[in-house]
């Protein structure tokens, strides 16, 4: 994709040449507004306890409130609207998924740069530190640190990013080392710019693709792993309930055929996950100049 | 080859003593299983009286050598909570994981490569498609989710399949197994089929991608020009030459399946090492929570090894070099 010709509606056009792909990306763009517009379209605000009524438990889908209301997809055993509080742990996941995100790429970047510009004994530490950790299991890795630190907010996020970094540095060292061979970076040298410039002027934006392309892949698989964390009670705690505290909270009711609070909650988790991976798959294939005819 | 062995026998070594420092200084610098397991009432005399049982009075670097003199001895440290050694505890529930992981792998194994064959061959028509839409899904889909619609599905509404514990079990060499009786296969099914679903989708994108890249190679029109049966070509050029990376991801997917147990063996209440590093993290029994991470250290380093060698048998052109 040349720079010149890139704008957004363009790329859409491209974009929206795989009918699959356009159709998930319409519907994460649906969940992120869901998720943004969350607290002024919900029915109530699940977390306010003077808004529940203990009347309203345990509601199969699609039954009427107390008070006049519909439960589109039923209520837990505090008589909460399930839908409003999927939408409002939607938020909580997204959250802690793109911080965790966020943070892994900066640390991936400074690592990754850092160790292609430098090379020698830098990088050899780095990468050999890298290496160790993406010989464990993300999961492993982030249950572990979870399972010393104790649930909590900040915690997840710093187990997230303590499983993800590697994989950011791995990906951004070889691109930069590949970038660092070309002829406008040697020319980028002989101006004698400054090396932050060069750093962040010249050779971050030529990896940028790459990047893009793990950190979507990256958001969906931070979403799910906290899940499961907080669904196995080492996430998230419970004044904080993501999609997969709300999941586990449903669990106990599967047996006894109450199934909506599980099946809701988990089949909003999987759209948006799926979604994400969909938009992901569409940008490496459009992203690969090696793929670009 | 032997000299390669060595090598890497002396270089795991290096790590697992890395790892066990490290995995002991973080588990023993946070978290104070005196708390947990001295009832609060004991009078201070009896709670200095099991601290100093425990060993836990003495400094880290003193604990951590201790604790390594033991390891060399094959024991890993008693139980806080069970008062049992911790290598038994966790090699009495290693035989369920194994089992669970081998069958999901297996499964994978078994449905991942010929889909990704027939995706890989026609990437254009329906089929296809659909294949590789579905590993995409198979991808997103939360394990501990699936793992509970599966349950909703075959154990509660209509009653295939019992949702918890191993059901009956066999002993073989003093190890139980519960493969071998139709009621423990019948409890193997949703567990192993819930892991299997990422390692599946992960064997057909992999053979698709695969058998895109070799297609258009030399050696495959030669094979054609030859008059070779389609069927020959497929299975004897075209899957041994993608056989490498194929071979190195299973390897990879059996330490994350291992992994990834914890989840499964938690929903589906299977008697293995997963339920019990949960139920060791919330009561902060330390000594089980180091063995089990040693162990698993231990047998990813196994695994990485038995791929190694198996390259070199899969293609003659990869030499084990002896440096």
């Amino acid at each position: 994709m040349n720079k010149n010709n890139f704008n957004i509606i363009n790329f859409l056009k491209i974009y929206s040449e795989d009918k699959l792909a356009l159709f998930f990306l319409i519907n994460l763009i649906i969940i992120l507004g869901l998720v943004i517009f969350g607290p002024l379209i919900t029915l109530q605000n699940p977390y306010d306890l003077s808004q529940l009524n203990i009347l309203d438990s345990l509601l199969p889908p699609l039954s009427q409130a107390y008070e006049n209301n519909y439960f589109l997809l039923g209520t837990d055993d505090q008589g909460r609207d399930l839908l409003s509080a999927i939408i409002y742990g939607l938020r909580i996941s997204l959250y802690v998924g793109s911080l965790s995100v966020i943070i892994s790429l900066i640390v991936g970047i400074i690592l990754g740069v850092v160790s292609a510009y430098f090379g020698g004994f830098v990088d050899n530490f780095i990468m050999r530190v890298a290496d160790m950790v993406l010989a464990m299991p993300s999961f492993l890795i982030a249950l572990v640190l979870l399972s010393i630190l104790g649930r909590g907010l900040e915690n997840v996020v710093f187990a997230l990013v303590m499983s993800q970094w590697a994989t950011f540095a791995r990906v951004i060292r070889s691109s930069a080392l590949s970038e660092k061979e070309k002829d406008y970076f040697y020319s980028a040298r002989c101006l004698c710019l400054p090396q932050s410039r060069i750093i962040f002027g010249h050779l971050l934006p030529n990896c940028l693709p790459p990047i893009i392309v793990l950190s979507t892949i990256n958001l969906a698989f931070a979403i799910t792993l906290e899940a499961s964390l907080s669904f196995l009670g080492v996430g998230l705690p419970i004044t904080e309930p993501s999609i997969g505290l709300i999941i586990s909270n449903g669990y106990e009711y599967i047996i006894v055929g109450k199934y909506w609070m599980s099946l809701y909650p988990g089949l909003f988790l999987l759209i948006t996950v799926v979604s994400i991976n969909i938009f992901s798959d569409r940008l490496r294939i459009l992203l690969n100049p090696r793929l670009n005819i | 080859m032997l000299i390669f062995l060595t090598n890497r026998i002396i270089q795991s070594f290096i790590v697992l003593l890395a790892m066990s420092l490290l995995v002991f200084a973080a588990v023993y610098a946070i978290g104070n299983p005196i708390d947990v397991l001295i009832n609060p009432e004991a009078s201070e005399k009896e709670k200095l009286k099991t601290i100093k049982n425990l060993g836990l009075d003495k400094s880290l670097f003193e604990q951590y050598f201790i604790f390594l003199k033991n390891a060399f001895k094959g024991e890993l440290g008693y139980s806080f909570v069970h008062n049992r050694p911790a290598i038994t505890l966790i090699l009495e529930r290693l035989p369920a994981t194994l089992e669970l992981t081998i069958s999901a792998l297996l499964i994978a194994i078994i449905f991942g490569i010929p889909l990704g064959v027939i995706a890989g061959l026609n990437p254009n028509n329906l089929v296809s498609k659909s294949i590789l839409a579905m590993s995409i899904f198979f991808f997103s889909l939360p394990t501990f989710w699936v793992g509970l619609i599966l349950i909703m599905l075959f154990a509660v509404s209509y009653n295939f399949f019992p949702s918890t514990g191993r059901g009956d079990t066999i002993e073989i060499f003093g190890f139980y197994f519960s493969f071998l009786t139709f009621d423990g296969l019948k409890h193997l099914v949703l567990p192993s089929i819930n892991l299997a679903l990422y390692p599946l989708a992960l064997i057909i994108r992999l053979t698709f991608a695969g058998i895109q890249e070799t297609l258009p190679l030399d050696f495959i029109k030669f094979a054609k020009a030859k008059g070779l049966s389609r069927f020959r070509i497929i299975t004897f050029h075209l899957l041994k030459y993608i056989l490498i990376p194929i071979v190195t991801v299973i390897g990879l997917q059996f330490s994350v399946l291992i992994a990834f147990a914890v989840i499964t063996e938690s929903i589906f209440a299977w008697p293995g090492m997963g339920r019990l590093i949960i139920e060791s993290i919330t009561l902060l029994d330390r000594p089980v929570i180091v063995a089990y991470l040693l162990v698993i250290v231990f047998i990813f380093m196994l695994v990485n090894l038995i791929v190694d060698i198996l390259y070199s048998f899969l293609d003659p052109r990869i030499r084990i070099s002896d440096k």
